[in-house]
């Protein structure tokens, strides 16, 4: 008692300046200046070379109307638009039979099945195109089954974005399937509703939020694809492709910003329409609502697993075959076993400095990422910042899941690449390939960190003020060592995004710093696609292993920390 | 001795809180009892110094702790606080949470250990120092809260619904506890809470809040007996409250008869007025006191409790009463009978 009133008794009654606050919101505006140069300049560039002619003059729409009046470019709109419908029209069912199959059948070993399903997520989109080249290409072991038709063009990337999308499809809708509620189900069966009714009368309707999201995440996804597209598009023009031919190619930069603007439409189109999705999907679950537990059923189990074995099967075949094509001299006429396609000198000049260039970007950008959305996150969340710079922090921080990587790419062309920028000098640098990655990936990190937070409740930092503890020890002692197994999450994520990104990097990385998803374009465009493989299997096992230790780190190390997400678990 | 004079909050138009003028004496529990919405939280978060107020001020003994402009920062206030949701860190034991508080104060280390155990003891749980949060219950995990505030030797404690996450049983184990705990440190208490039991177990005042206004400070027993407003009256335990008009002093006319009442609301006569009764003091059939205070009504609907059958009873004009009596009364539904309010237990309250 007697130290309260002491404490008391020296204070003045006048205005209090608080070291706190004073560090929390120079903090905000720091991160806010970091995100400016990071996301907006950048965007702006685009947006204002579009609207610009070659010597810098204000013109409007004119550059639009140009395009428009260019029929290769407009035929450009249309190839995507068909391949990306193709691409929705046959992932989207798949996806639903996998997801169905995972969460209303009684098929064994769904963990496996499931992790078979994600497993694409980890390889860089390049490598279904690769292996399908192998298998498909002008000497490929399958190419008969094609018919005549070539791979190197709409049916190679049909096929190479069905597998890179495929993981994104099972996710969502498996999400949507998974929250039905279980009660409508038994209360059909007490009115003997016949099954396909059930289907289409309470199935069908309580995932549709599901299947429109995964719809346009998908269609998106597959627009702005650049990997894939130019692996195995051959001469088939799609847009993401255009752009690389009017910068790489032309040099004409207002065409490509135009093409970059074009790019960002189905991309914010889709981010409203998940938000609006979201909002209502969640809506569906009540807090009392029954989670739907399937019952065994022989044929319907023994279909379904059928169908999903078929799938896992090529998947895995698919990975497969990059696999073998490394190891072997010339799988599968020539199967002696070789390690030559993993000396990557002898196809490519960087050789295996671009692999250690990747992990280099991709720790660079896990490390600084996972600070800047983590502290973030942590500033929109569970600081007294003004309301309109946690606002202002958290739209920036929304921006990038609506730009595709290869427009980001294009506007850190424009904006680092002004001569009249002080900022200049970080281009061709690692520095910028470890900023564009940091900036491509921060909207989900931002997002996860700040949902962690968020069941971290408010009052920690009350009690902890209260007792007299400045709120970096609390962050430090406290939200920071509870936080560890999302902070491990972010880092993974971003690590191994940046492993596997083309679009993003492909505009700004230098012959110094060449990255492995670079090489494994180079040397596919030289036709030595074993190394190709052997390059993105490289990518593949980084991954795998990172993601490993990570679930490894949260299970075995922390147990402790993960108890107070169930405190009724005593 | 912390004084509140004219305190208001609003959020932009929405006014959390209406002018709220409190004394609360050193070593007193107050609690704060209403509904949700009613303002008592946002006081506790003013007091606190989380927020700042829009007009008023809080002093405490002489210095001025928050007003618009200036506000103490919690932590130079000598207050802990206490949450519903118990606020304990998960991945510290139960000794090293009630310790961090006096570790940031850079405390000697063997003074920290010898305040850690005898806070533990104070709350019963030095047996579980070394375990975790999560393997304790959940009154265990509120005891460390307890703890930890009391272990820095705070002048008041600010409790924020402190048991609605526990269980009923627990709850009223709590209660008891907390009370306890006050009598042995003398701490100064502010404690938030909707519910009435709770506060009357508790609190040597009850402030009851509605609408960001303190309708009335008193005793427990003050709050009961005698309400001042109708809202008073109902929220704490039943009431019925049947309108009418005061005819004069002490007399009443409702449900068209003409009954007598206590009558401190201080209302003009001729005036609008509600004449509330607790539901067992409504005695029926045998009239203990004569005619007076004597009404007729229809058993509409009769349940038996155990305790009690709860009547509810149609009389004149379609006005309902409901009535607590001895579970061996025998009305059934349809039924013509007497009603009896006494006249000590009706109470005039203004509208």
């Amino acid at each position: 008692m007697a130290m309260a009133q002491d404490v008391i008794a020296r204070e003045p009654a006048r205005p209090i300046v608080r070291i706190e606050n004073v560090l929390r919101n120079g903090a905000c505006v720091v991160l806010l200046a970091i995100l400016a140069v990071l996301i907006v300049m950048p965007l702006y560039a685009l947006l204002s070379q579009s609207l610009e002619d070659a010597d810098k003059h204000f013109i409007g729409l004119g550059n639009f109307v140009r395009y428009a009046d260019n029929p290769g470019l407009v035929q450009s709109v249309y190839n995507s638009l068909f391949v990306s419908i193709a691409v929705t029209a046959i992932t989207v069912p798949l996806a639903f039979g996998y997801a169905y199959a995972l969460t209303r059948s009684c098929i064994p070993a769904k963990a496996i099945f499931k992790g078979i399903a994600l497993l694409p997520i980890l390889a860089p989109s390049l490598l279904p195109a690769i292996s399908l080249t192998y298998m498909f290409g002008n000497q490929g072991f399958m190419r008969g089954l094609l018919g005549g038709h070539s791979i190197h063009g709409p049916i190679g990337i049909i096929m190479a974005q069905v597998f890179h999308c495929f993981p994104f499809g099972v996710l969502i809708i498996g999400t949507a399937l998974g929250i039905s509620d279980g009660r409508l189900y038994e209360v059909a069966q007490t009115f003997s509703t016949p099954k396909w009714r059930v289907f289409w009368t309470i199935t069908l309707p309580a995932v549709r939020y599901g299947l429109i999201s995964a719809c346009f995440v998908i269609f998106t996804t597959a627009i702005v694809d650049f990997g894939i597209a130019k692996v195995i598009g051959g001469s088939y023009n799609v847009l993401a492709i255009e752009i690389y031919k009017q910068i790489i190619g032309q040099q004409n930069f207002q065409m490509g910003a135009v093409i970059g603007v074009l790019l960002l439409l189905p991309a914010l189109l889709t981010f409203f329409i998940e938000r609006y999705v979201n909002k209502r999907q969640m809506s569906q679950l009540t807090a009392r609502a029954v989670l739907y537990q399937p019952k065994p059923h022989r044929l319907f189990d023994a279909t379904m697993l059928a169908f999903v074995v078929v799938v896992a099967l090529c998947i895995l075949g698919v990975n497969a075959v990059a696999v073998f094509a490394s190891f072997f001299k010339l799988w599968p006429y020539d199967l002696s076993f070789s390690l030559d396609s993993y000396d990557f000198a002898a196809f490519d000049p960087g050789g295996w400095s671009s692999y250690w260039n990747s992990i280099i970007m991709a720790s660079g950008a896990a490390l600084f990422g996972t600070v800047l959305t983590f502290g973030g996150a942590y500033l929109v969340e569970k600081s007294p910042i003004p309301a309109s710079l946690r606002g202002l922090l958290h739209i920036l921080a929304m921006i990038p899941i609506a730009v595709p990587g290869i427009v980001l790419g294009l506007g850190y062309v424009f904006f680092f690449n002004d001569p009249a920028n002080p900022l200049g000098f970080l281009y061709y640098t690692m520095t910028i390939l470890v900023m564009c990655s940091i900036a491509h990936y921060y909207t989900i990190p931002h997002l996860t960190a700040l949902t962690a937070l968020k069941q971290v409740d408010k009052e920690f930092e009350a009690v902890s003020q209260s007792l007299g503890v400045p709120f970096w020890v609390t962050l430090r002692r406290v939200t920071i060592p509870i936080s560890v197994p999302v902070i491990l999450d972010v880092a993974t994520y971003i690590f191994v995004n940046a492993m596997t990104t083309v679009a993003a990097v492909i505009f700004i990385y230098s012959p110094q710093n060449k990255l492995a998803s670079i090489a494994v374009i180079a040397m596919e465009d030289t036709g030595d696609t074993g190394a190709a493989c052997a390059m993105a299997m490289m990518i593949l096992y980084t991954s795998v292993a990172v993601k490993v230790v990570q679930i490894g780190l949260s299970k075995l190390l922390f147990p402790k920390l993960q108890l107070w997400r169930h405190p009724d678990a005593s | 001795m912390i004084t509140i004079r004219g305190l208001r909050k609003s959020y932009g138009d929405v006014l959390a809180l209406d002018s709220l003028d409190l004394d609360i004496a050193s070593g007193e529990v107050v609690a704060l009892l209403g509904p949700s919405g009613c303002g008592k939280s946002t006081t506790l978060q003013l007091v606190a110094g989380f927020v700042e107020p829009t007009a008023g001020e809080i002093k405490i003994g002489d210095r001025m702790m928050s007003r618009p402009g200036m506000v103490v920062p919690p932590e130079r206030r000598g207050m802990s606080l206490i949450f519903q949701s118990y606020a304990i860190w998960p991945h510290k034991t139960v000794a090293e949470n009630v310790a961090f508080g006096l570790q940031v104060r850079h405390m000697p280390k063997a003074e920290i250990v010898e305040r850690v155990r005898r806070h533990l003891n104070t709350v019963q749980l030095e047996h579980l120092a070394d375990r975790y949060p999560s393997e304790l219950s959940g009154g265990q995990q509120q005891r460390i809260a307890l703890a930890r505030a009391l272990a820095v030797d705070p002048e008041i404690l600010l409790l924020d619904e402190p048991l609605s996450n526990l269980d009923a049983n627990l709850r009223e184990e709590m209660r008891f506890e907390i009370r306890r705990l006050h009598d042995t440190t003398g701490v100064t208490m502010i404690y938030v809470t909707h519910d009435q039991t709770e506060a009357m177990v508790c609190a040597d005042r009850i402030a009851v809040m509605n609408k960001g206004r303190i309708e009335q400070v008193g005793t427990a027993f003050d709050i009961y007996e005698k309400p001042r407003t109708k809202f008073v009256a109902g929220f704490i335990g039943r009431c019925n409250a049947l309108p009418g008009k005061l005819t004069a002093p002490g007399v009443v006319e409702v449900v068209g008869a003409t009954l007598r009442a206590t009558d401190e609301s201080g209302a003009a006569g001729g005036s609008a007025i509600s004449l509330c009764i607790r539901p067992h003091r409504v005695a029926l059939g045998a009239a203990p006191e004569g005619p007076a205070n004597r009404l007729r009504g229809r058993v509409e609907r009769v349940a038996y409790l155990g305790e009690a059958s709860d009547y509810l009873i149609e009389m004149a004009d379609g006005i309902r009463i409901r009535a607590f009596a001895s579970p061996a009364t025998p009305y059934r539904p349809g039924e013509e009978i007497d009603v009896y309010l006494p006249v000590k237990d009706c109470r005039v309250v203004a509208e």
